[in-house]
């Protein structure tokens, strides 16, 4: 009884936690831009202005939530469902301490890997449905970006895989003890940052939304609380991938133990999304032809060499 | 875990009959994804969470955007409805309907004669798979990946194109002569 108790309290903890870490990135991404380009950002609302969150949010819950005329009406509710659903789902297989996890699946990673490829649909599906010819462009540029994205961010994992020999994430930590996985896995780390990035359509690769061109892509026809889905999901992405990035080359929860392992993990899942938000604020944005050959050409080759060198060397040293 | 099989064996079901009867085409897709979730769920029961977790990465995840890809494409809006309800007259799908029900009838009958054993589930993981795939069906898996190549290659073919420059200041000479 008091197992099941302590599950529905992670399970319980896990989503509001994410969800309001979601909400409050808004805030420090808006503030941490502004120090990098040396500005005052958000300061009206409350001291430093830390409740701009919550007017936001205030706003956004009692804006018109407004359906177009001329579009696909189911499919349209449906898309901006899809990112928040499988994103929070692929939370459920992160360890963030020891035993704090919602589902300690066996093949924990390819669950990950099966979420974030259906995370793909909400883009594809919002911009068809919008019946709007920039919308489609976004969704045509999103799946494109999202299936070759994909296939270099599973080939990345393969050699923590490798050394690991689990899909597991909590074997994953646990085989960290002596050394981070970045450091003999450095180019399926760099590998996988990228793949990352490009999965949750951040800059620089926010081609699918890029507003000087497709004036916001797949969710121009959105408004209200359907924006505000996208919008939260793309940071629930960003968190994601910092605790991926986290558990599978820094170790997860492992640390010296003059802190709990909780804040460990807490402070290094930080440290990315910070990182994500300088790459905001400095890089500019490729263009499309350029994202694709990059991918294509330079990084898959990279990451196959990755894994055949890993490979080798588990095999040699047995 | 019956139970969890009977009720994604239903949903699968009622979802593949939903993809012939919509007239909708990408209506008709989004049933058939869900039609896949269910048949991942029926793996993952029956004890393969690695063909589950596949299942899911490679059919709905990718394949199916593909798909989808295509259809946003050609951009298949009123006029394909009005094709598919020409072909969903009762007077075309009554004779197959009819014949499947004589299969099905066929199917449970023999069915009702084996006794199915309620043996415990098996779960094979990643691991075994992978033994048997590069061990004893290891050609198997060969000739599949010469026929991806092959696929990449006669893609790489058709996609190349030769550049043609529509300005007139840059055209040169044989485009000229053409």
């Amino acid at each position: 009884m008091n197992e099941t108790l302590f599950q529905i309290l992670v399970i319980v903890g896990v989503l509001l936690g994410t969800v309001s870490l979601a909400a409050a990135l808004i805030y420090v991404e808006r503030k941490m831009l502004a120090v990098w380009q040396q500005r005052l950002g958000p300061n009206r609302v409350g001291p430093f202005g830390i409740f701009q969150v919550l007017a936001d949010m205030i706003k956004i819950f009692f804006k018109e939530d407004w359906i177009p005329p001329f579009v696909d009406k189911k499919v349209f509710i449906l898309a901006p469902t899809i990112i928040m659903l499988t994103v929070l789902m692929s939370f459920a297989i992160i360890p963030f301490a020891p035993g704090v996890v919602v589902a300690d699946l066996n093949i924990g990673l390819l669950f990950f890997f099966a979420m974030s490829s259906l995370g793909a649909y909400t883009i594809v599906l919002a911009g068809w449905s919008s019946n709007n010819k920039y919308s489609l462009l976004g969704g045509v540029r999103g799946a494109a970006q999202m299936i070759s994205y994909e296939v270099f961010m599973g080939l990345s994992l393969m050699g923590v895989i490798i050394q690991t020999g689990s899909f597991n994430m909590t074997d994953i930590v646990n085989a960290q003890k002596d050394v981070w996985f970045v450091v003999p896995q450095f180019i399926g780390f760099v590998i996988f940052m990228i793949a990352g990035i490009a999965e949750t359509h951040r800059l620089p690769f926010d081609l699918p939304e890029a507003e000087s061109e497709l004036i916001s892509g797949f969710h121009s026809e959105y408004s209200g609380m359907k924006f505000g889905m996208f919008f939260v999901g793309e940071y629930l992405g960003i968190t994601l991938v910092s605790c991926l990035i986290t558990v599978l080359f820094f170790g997860g929860w492992l640390g010296p133990s003059f802190l709990p392992p909780f804040i460990w993990f807490i402070i290094k899942m930080f440290c990315f999304i910070l990182f994500f938000v300088l790459l905001r604020a400095t890089l500019p944005r490729p263009r499309y032809d350029q994202l694709m050959s990059y991918g294509w050409k330079l990084l898959l080759p990279l990451a196959l060499l990755n894994v055949l060198i890993t490979g080798a060397i588990v095999l040699s040293a047995q | 875990m019956d139970v969890i099989f009977y009720i994604s064996a239903i949903v699968a079901l009622l979802c593949t009959i939903m993809v012939v009867t919509r007239k909708h085409i990408v209506h008709a897709f989004l049933y058939l994804v869900v039609s896949l979730f269910a048949i991942s769920v029926i793996f993952f029961v029956s004890g393969a969470p690695f063909v589950a977790a596949l299942e899911v990465i490679v059919y709905a995840g990718a394949i199916m955007i593909l798909f989808l890809f295509a259809i946003m494409m050609l951009n298949l809006g009123k006029d394909s409805v009005k094709k598919e309800k020409v072909l969903l007259t009762p007077g075309i799908w009554t004779l197959p309907t009819i014949l499947c029900v004589v299969l099905l009838i066929e199917l449970v009958y023999a069915f009702r004669s084996v006794r199915l054993a309620g043996s415990p589930v098996k779960i094979i993981d990643a691991a075994q798979v992978s033994n048997s795939l590069f061990g004893g069906y290891v050609l198997a898996v060969e000739l599949t990946g010469m026929l991806l190549i092959a696929g990449i290659v006669g893609a790489y073919h058709i996609g190349k194109e030769k550049k043609r420059e529509y300005h007139r200041y840059l055209q040169t000479n044989d485009s000229e002569n053409e």
